[in-house]
C-alpha cells in the first residue's frame, strides 16, 4: 500500500504507485454501492464540508453522497450563501471551519493553488475538487478507473481528448494521469484551445480531429467552457461542432472499439451528437457512477493516521 | 522464512492436523450441513477458509461456499493507523439464514472480529455466526470468543504470531516473532 497522504491536491505530484492504489480502493467501493445496504461506516462520526466556492452541482452531489455513503456527517457551504461574500477571506472561512471540528474539506475555487493554500495551515484533511484551470483530481482518476475497468489496463493505449484543452483542469489532471499510468495522449480541438505549448508535458497536438481519433482506444470529449472563457475563441456554437463535434461521420471512422468519455455536463449537437452521447460505445454515465466510488476511496484513503500499518488482529 | 529472534510454534504437517481437527469440529457442530457458509477475512483467514471448505467437502460429500470478506471499512481505528490496504470481499451466497463460519489466522484483540460481524450484517442475517481461528494468541479487548481454535498461545503484546501458507509461495508455517 502506498498511500500515506492526508491531502489530495492534485495529480501532477502523485506517483504511479499512489495512482494505482486510489483505483483498486475505489473498486472495492463500487461494490458497496451495488449492495442492497449502500454503506460502510468507515467514517463514521467524521465531519466533510464541502466548500464550493466556485458552483458546482455535479460534483458537489458526488462528494456529498459519497460521505454519506461512509457514514460521516456533511455540511456544504457554497459561495452565494456564505460569508465569503461579505468579504470573509478564505483562509478566515477555512479556519472557521476548522473551528467547529471538520475533518475533511472539499473545496472547489476559482483561484489556482487555492486548496494547497488551505492544505498549509489546516489540521483537517483537503481535497481539491476544482482549482480554476488547473487541476481536477477526482475527475481525472474516475476517468482512469473508467478506462481500466472497460480496457483493462492503461498501458499503451491511445487516449484522444477533444475541445478546449486550455481552460481545462479536467484536461490537465487527466494528461498527468494518463501519462503517469503509461498512455499515449493525443490533444485536439481548435488552435485557440489548444495550445501547442502542451507537446512540452509529453502529448501529440493535432489539429486535423480525424487524424486525432483515427486510432484512438479512448476518446474524452471536453465541454466548451462558456464561464472561463474570456473572450470568443472560435466563431460559434455551430461551426465548433461541425468542425470539431463528434458526429456520427467521424465517429464511423474511428477503431471499432474505441469507447467515448466526456465529464459531464454534455451540450449534446455541439460538442457531440446527441445520439451518440446514448449509444452502446459511451460510458458516459459509467464514469458518473464510479466517480462517487472513487471519491468515497479519496475520502477514505485521506483519513488515515500517521501509526503503523500493522493492525492488531 | 529466517526472521531475528523467530521460533518456530506449527509446523507443515502440525497446521495440516489442526486445519482436519478444525473441519471435524466443525461438522460436528453443525448438522445441517448445506446451510454453512465459510468466509475468510481478508488477509489472513482467506486461504484458511479455502482449505477448510476443501476438507469439510470430503466429509460431508458435498460443496460447501467459501467467501472472503474485507473489514477494512468497518474499522475503528482508521485514523490511528496508516490507511489499510483494501482487499477484494466476495460472498458466494446469500447469506439470510444460513450459519456462517468466519475463518482468520490469528485472534488478537477481537476487534477485527467485530469489525467482520458488523461487515457481515451489511450483508444479510445470517441464522447464526460462529468463529474459527487457527492461533489464538490472548489479549482481548472486547467480549470476543472463539468457537473453534488451532492453537492456544498466549503471547506477549510485543510479541508478534507470523502466519505462512504455501499458497502464498512460502514454506508453510506459524511462527513467534520477538522484536
Amino acid at each position: 500500500m502506498s498511500w500515506n497522504r492526508h491531502h489530495l491536491l492534485d495529480i501532477q505530484s502523485l506517483s504511479r504507485d499512489e495512482l494505482l492504489t486510489v483505483l483498486d480502493t475505489a473498486k472495492a467501493f463500487k461494490a458497496v454501492g451495488e449492495r442492497a445496504i449502500k454503506k460502510v461506516p468507515a467514517l463514521r462520526g467524521k465531519t466533510v464540508v464541502n466548500l464550493f466556492v466556485e458552483p458546482s452541482t455535479r460534483t458537489r452531489i458526488s462528494f456529498e453522497l459519497a460521505a454519506h455513503r461512509l457514514t460521516a456527517d456533511v455540511v456544504n457551504f457554497t459561495a452565494e450563501s456564505s460569508s465569503l461574500r461579505k468579504g470573509e477571506t478564505l483562509k478566515d472561512t477555512a479556519r472557521n471551519l476548522e473551528a467547529l471540528n471538520a475533518d475533511i474539506i472539499v473545496v472547489r475555487h476559482q483561484a489556482a493553488g487555492a486548496p494547497h493554500f488551505m492544505a498549509r495551515f489546516l489540521d483537517a484533511r483537503v481535497i481539491n475538487a476544482g482549482d480554476g484551470a488547473h487541476e481536477h483530481p477526482t475527475q481525472a482518476l474516475l476517468d482512469v478507473f473508467t478506462i481500466r475497468e472497460k480496457k483493462g489496463t492503461i498501458e499503451g493505449l491511445q487516449v484522444t481528448i477533444l475541445g478546449d484543452i486550455l481552460y481545462s483542469r479536467v484536461a490537465r489532471s487527466n494528461i498527468w494521469a494518463l501519462l503517469k499510468l503509461g498512455a499515449q495522449v493525443t490533444l485536439s480541438g481548435p488552435s485557440t484551445l489548444v495550445p501547442r505549448i502542451f507537446q512540452q508535458m509529453g502529448c501529440r497536438v493535432t489539429y486535423n480531429i480525424e487524424e486525432a481519433i483515427a486510432e484512438a482506444d479512448i476518446i474524452n470529449l471536453l465541454r466548451i467552457q462558456h464561464e472561463r472563457q474570456r473572450q470568443s475563441m472560435f466563431p460559434g456554437l455551430s461551426e465548433y461542432a461541425s468542425l470539431f463535434g463528434l458526429n456520427k461521420n467521424r465517429f464511423a471512422r474511428t477503431k471499432p472499439d474505441a469507447l467515448i468519455m466526456h465529464p459531464g455536463p454534455i451540450n449534446r449537437g455541439v460538442e457531440i451528437d446527441s445520439d451518440l452521447a446514448d449509444c452502446g460505445r459511451s460510458v458516459i454515465l459509467e464514469q458518473v457512477t464510479n466517480g462517487l466510488a472513487v471519491r468515497m476511496a479519496a475520502l477514505f484513503l485521506v483519513s488515515g493516521g500517521k501509526g503503523p500499518q500493522e493492525i492488531a488482529a | 522464512m529466517t526472521a531475528e529472534h523467530s521460533t518456530l510454534l506449527l509446523n507443515s504437517n502440525a497446521i495440516r492436523r489442526i486445519l482436519q481437527r478444525i473441519s471435524h469440529e466443525i461438522a460436528e457442530r453443525n448438522e445441517d450441513s448445506q446451510s454453512v457458509v465459510l468466509i475468510g477475512i481478508q488477509r489472513g483467514g482467506v486461504i484458511l477458509a479455502e482449505r477448510i471448505g476443501g476438507f469439510l467437502q470430503q466429509i460431508w460429500g458435498h460443496p460447501v461456499p467459501v467467501g472472503q470478506l474485507d473489514v477494512s471499512m468497518h474499522r475503528d481505528d482508521l485514523d490511528q493507523r496508516a490507511v489499510p490496504d483494501v482487499y477484494p470481499t466476495r460472498i458466494p451466497a446469500d447469506l439470510n439464514d444460513k450459519v456462517v463460519v468466519l475463518m482468520d489466522d490469528v485472534l488478537f484483540s477481537g476487534r477485527t472480529t467485530r469489525a467482520a460481524l458488523d461487515a457481515i450484517h451489511d450483508l444479510g442475517r445470517p441464522r447464526s455466526i460462529q468463529l474459527a481461528v487457527l492461533v489464538d494468541r490472548g489479549h482481548r479487548q472486547l467480549p470476543i470468543k472463539p468457537d473453534f481454535v488451532g492453537k492456544n498461545m498466549p503471547t506477549r503484546l510485543n510479541e508478534q504470531i507470523r502466519v505462512l501458507f504455501q499458497e502464498s509461495g512460502q514454506e508453510e508455517a506459524v511462527y513467534l516473532v520477538k522484536s
